[in-house]
């Protein structure tokens, strides 16, 4: 009897406790400081930065950089992992209401779903504001964000950004017996045959069900797929824009001209590039150090052309690129934003483009020593790798093609991580592209519901 | 604990209640300690998981208290249940294949007449040395078909062999936890073995019988108990099954997805979708299915050990 008693008893303090612990994480909306703190020159500052990206990391010119500029901020980077372990371990401090960062690195699809929640500082009030021209289209759309409480405000500043474009193997083109690079979507398929033709291994592109790609590739051809205005999301996979390319796409699945088996970024992948059996990829303007890094077999054999299109009129979308956010339960946001601002628009800036990010600032697009990679961006093994070819003038034309009005989900990274089940399908001949992207939608719609949004299949 | 306090407290009505208490909290000074582990270790974070299942983690409104709403979405959740049943073919299999093959080695290592068993006995157990994950990604570069043993081979043979298509798959990954968990369940078996009085043997010989008589009649009725306990523990390692799909994801991502087994499932739940509570119920209700099934194997075991005896 007594057991029970002291047992039902420490059963009730276990339920307060976790009721507790619950309440306490409902209640993280912490209220929007419309005037912000100044910064202070002669105050020690420290703070504390999540980031997996090399140019800033500890050792880097950018940091050094910043201590010399800035002494009274003493920064701490920390690389949590990967892109997605930081997530969750963000996810996770965010839940604990502790152990939290000062500044971290979000790539642009994943910023809404953090800046929905009143997770991140608004940086207009700090000198955010005042950059707005700075920064190409795609980037500085998505740093905007409002808040699931009406707030609008910039909520992070990016540092690099990944429009689309086409890198193709041209000694394997020039073999198939391709002239010029395609520049819509059904030349891409008719190229594919070709590529197709000269082995049973050789393809135009793989793709196993990318749902970074199948976004970024719906953002270059209707932009408005997704729209979200406050708790209201419409998403509509289905304009005619996106079934054109998706029949495109399940007619090269079903004849066999890309690849299904080869995941990307596995060491089959960078083992296609290098010895030309995967003959093209439609990918972010990050992707030459990369190539150069785990393909370096394919030395010479690359180019850049801008992304085929539906119908050969320029449009382009991101895909992937990252930017840096201060943390709304930061106790040093001043001192957090003099950081983030001298990374993306500062000093750091021009240090990292030469460490090898791809710029997010207009005006590094448009200077002539970063176009042909000469002076200051001098990169002598890049240009060497692309034959020669002045890559970055075609990656900075695909920037300036950039689709405005272009919104992800306010839960992307959820919505991704169930890309595999639906749209994934049709990878494997399970379904057709086309059911699956409804599906997708499908469970969008179920999964926004009940995340408190109210969300229309359009 | 009714029937003890019983006798006292016909006899001596009025000091009753004092004495009780002052008995019962001496008893709970060297329960206490054991107790509070227990409860701390134990039972709390059953306790928090299911409190944490019956609530919804929202975007929007914070967490909402849901009742049982998670659990019913779950048994409704055709992503569950397809999972459910692929860790369940593993199950039916893998599992007695895998146990098959490891008695039949510790068998052989047991029976004596074979040159150099503590080599074989050794490199039998040595990939359940090697970290799993280490294990499925060499098992992956083996199976890739564009630059793996298996691509060689399909050149060679002219084949088109893909063992990371969705027909294949089940197979590769059983072949991994195969590979790793032979030396271990050998080892179980290996030992029991070890344990049977050689008089027995010299008494069968006398009889005459012959080496599979031996086996049969000797060797694999006392093996009963073993095979129940690696029986159970493959039940609960199946239900179990992350590492090997979750490292081989990259190079299958389309077959095998999000939702590929009730634990990849649960956690990407929990830590790509925010859906904390959906996960802790999928959580308790992949504990309670893994119980019952253990359950009904170790009564079924026992039943039959104590049959023979």
């Amino acid at each position: 009897m007594k057991f029970r008693t002291i047992g039902r008893v420490l059963a009730g303090a276990t339920a307060a406790g976790l009721a507790l612990a619950l309440t306490a994480c409902s209640s993280g909306t912490a209220a929007s400081s419309a005037t912000a703190e100044s910064f202070d020159s002669s105050k020690q500052y420290n703070i504390t930065v999540w980031s997996w990206e090399p140019t800033i990391a500890a050792d880097s010119d950018v940091l050094t950089a910043f201590k010399k500029a800035y002494p009274n901020i003493n920064v701490t980077v920390t690389n949590v992992g990967s892109s997605a372990d930081q997530y969750t371990a963000l996810s996770n401090a965010l839940q604990a209401g502790s152990g939290l960062p000062d500044v971290a690195q979000i790539e642009y699809y994943a910023l809404p779903q953090y800046a929905i929640g009143s997770n991140l500082a608004d940086l207009s009030s700090y000198g955010a504001s005042d950059l707005s021209d700075k920064y190409t289209t795609g980037t500085w759309n998505s740093v905007n964000q409002t808040t699931s409480e009406g707030v609008s405000g910039i909520y992070g500043l990016p540092v690099d950004s990944g429009p689309m474009a086409l890198f193709y193997n041209k000694t394997v083109f020039d073999k198939a017996g391709i002239a010029d690079a395609p520049k819509t979507w059904d030349e891409f398929y008719e190229d594919a045959k070709k590529i197709h033709a000269l082995g049973d291994k050789y393809y135009i592109t793989s793709d196993s069900g990318d749902a970074g790609f199948m976004t970024s590739m719906i953002w270059s051809l209707d932009p408005s797929a997704i729209k979200v205005d406050g708790t209201n999301v419409t998403v509509d996979f289905s304009s005619e824009k996106v079934s054109k390319f998706v029949s495109i796409w399940q007619k090269l699945i079903d004849e066999n001209l890309i690849s299904t088996t080869i995941g990307g970024w596995s060491d089959d992948w960078f083992k296609g590039l290098s010895d030309g059996t995967l003959a093209s990829l439609v990918t972010g303007a990050w992707m030459p150090a990369n190539l150069m890094q785990n393909s370096p077999k394919a030395s010479g054999n690359f180019r850049v052309a801008l992304a085929p299109t539906i119908d050969g009129t320029a449009a382009n979308s991101e895909n992937g690129g990252s930017s840096l956010a201060v943390l709304q339960k930061s106790e040093n946001k001043a001192a957090a934003y003099k950081f983030v601002e001298f990374v993306s628009a500062g000093d750091g800036e021009a240090l990292r483009i030469q460490a090898g990010n791809f710029p997010a600032l207009k005006s590094t697009l448009a200077n002539s020593e970063f176009l042909s990679s000469t002076g200051a961006y001098a990169s002598e093994d890049l240009l060497a790798y692309f034959g020669g070819q002045e890559y970055n003038t075609v990656l900075a034309q695909a920037a300036a093609d950039v689709n405005a009005g272009w919104t992800y989900l306010p839960f992307q990274v959820a919505a991704n991580s169930k890309f595999a089940d639906t749209v994934g399908q049709a990878f494997s001949g399970k379904t057709s592209l086309t059911d699956g992207l409804s599906s997708w939608a499908d469970t969008i719609v179920e999964y926004g519901n009940g995340q408190g949004y109210t969300v229309t299949k359009g | 604990m009714t029937t003890a306090t019983q006798p006292i407290g016909t006899r001596r009505t009025s000091n009753t209640s004092q004495r009780k208490h002052r008995r019962n909290w001496r008893g709970w000074l060297f329960v206490g300690p054991f107790a509070a582990v227990f409860l701390l270790v134990f039972i709390a974070p059953l306790a928090y998981a299911l409190g944490l299942s019956l609530f919804a983690n929202r975007m929007i409104g914070g967490t909402v208290f849901v009742g049982f709403g998670n659990y019913l979405t779950l048994f409704a959740d055709p992503l569950f249940w397809q999972g459910l049943w692929r860790v369940i073919l593993v199950l039916i299999v893998q599992v007695p294949l895998m146990l098959a093959i490891a008695m039949f080695v510790a068998l052989a290592l047991d029976s004596g007449r074979l040159h150099g068993s503590n080599f074989f006995r050794l490199s039998i157990f040595m990939p359940y040395l090697i970290p799993t994950v280490v294990a499925a990604l060499m098992w992956g570069f083996l199976y890739g078909t564009n630059y793996g043993l298996v691509g060689q081979l399909n050149g060679f043979f002219g084949t088109s062999l893909n063992l990371f298509s969705a027909d294949w798959i089940l197979v590769s990954i059983s072949n991994v936890i195969t590979w790793t968990y032979i030396g271990y369940n050998m080892l179980i078996f290996y030992s029991s073995l070890k344990t049977i009085s050689p008089s027995l043997y010299e008494a069968a010989v006398i009889d005459g019988a012959s080496e599979w008589q031996i086996i049969r009649a000797i060797k694999i009725p006392h093996l009963r108990g073993s095979i129940a306990i690696a029986t159970i523990f493959s039940i609960i390692g199946t239900f179990q099954l992350f590492n090997e799909p979750s490292v081989m994801q990259k190079m299958a991502p389309s077959v095998i997805t999000n939702s590929f087994t009730p634990n990849i499932y649960a956690y990407n739940l929990s830590f790509n979708s925010g859906q904390q509570g959906y996960a802790a119920a999928l959580a308790i209700v992949m504990g309670l299915v893994t119980v019952i099934i253990a359950y009904v194997v170790q009564l079924r075991g026992m039943r039959t050990e104590e049959g023979t005896n």
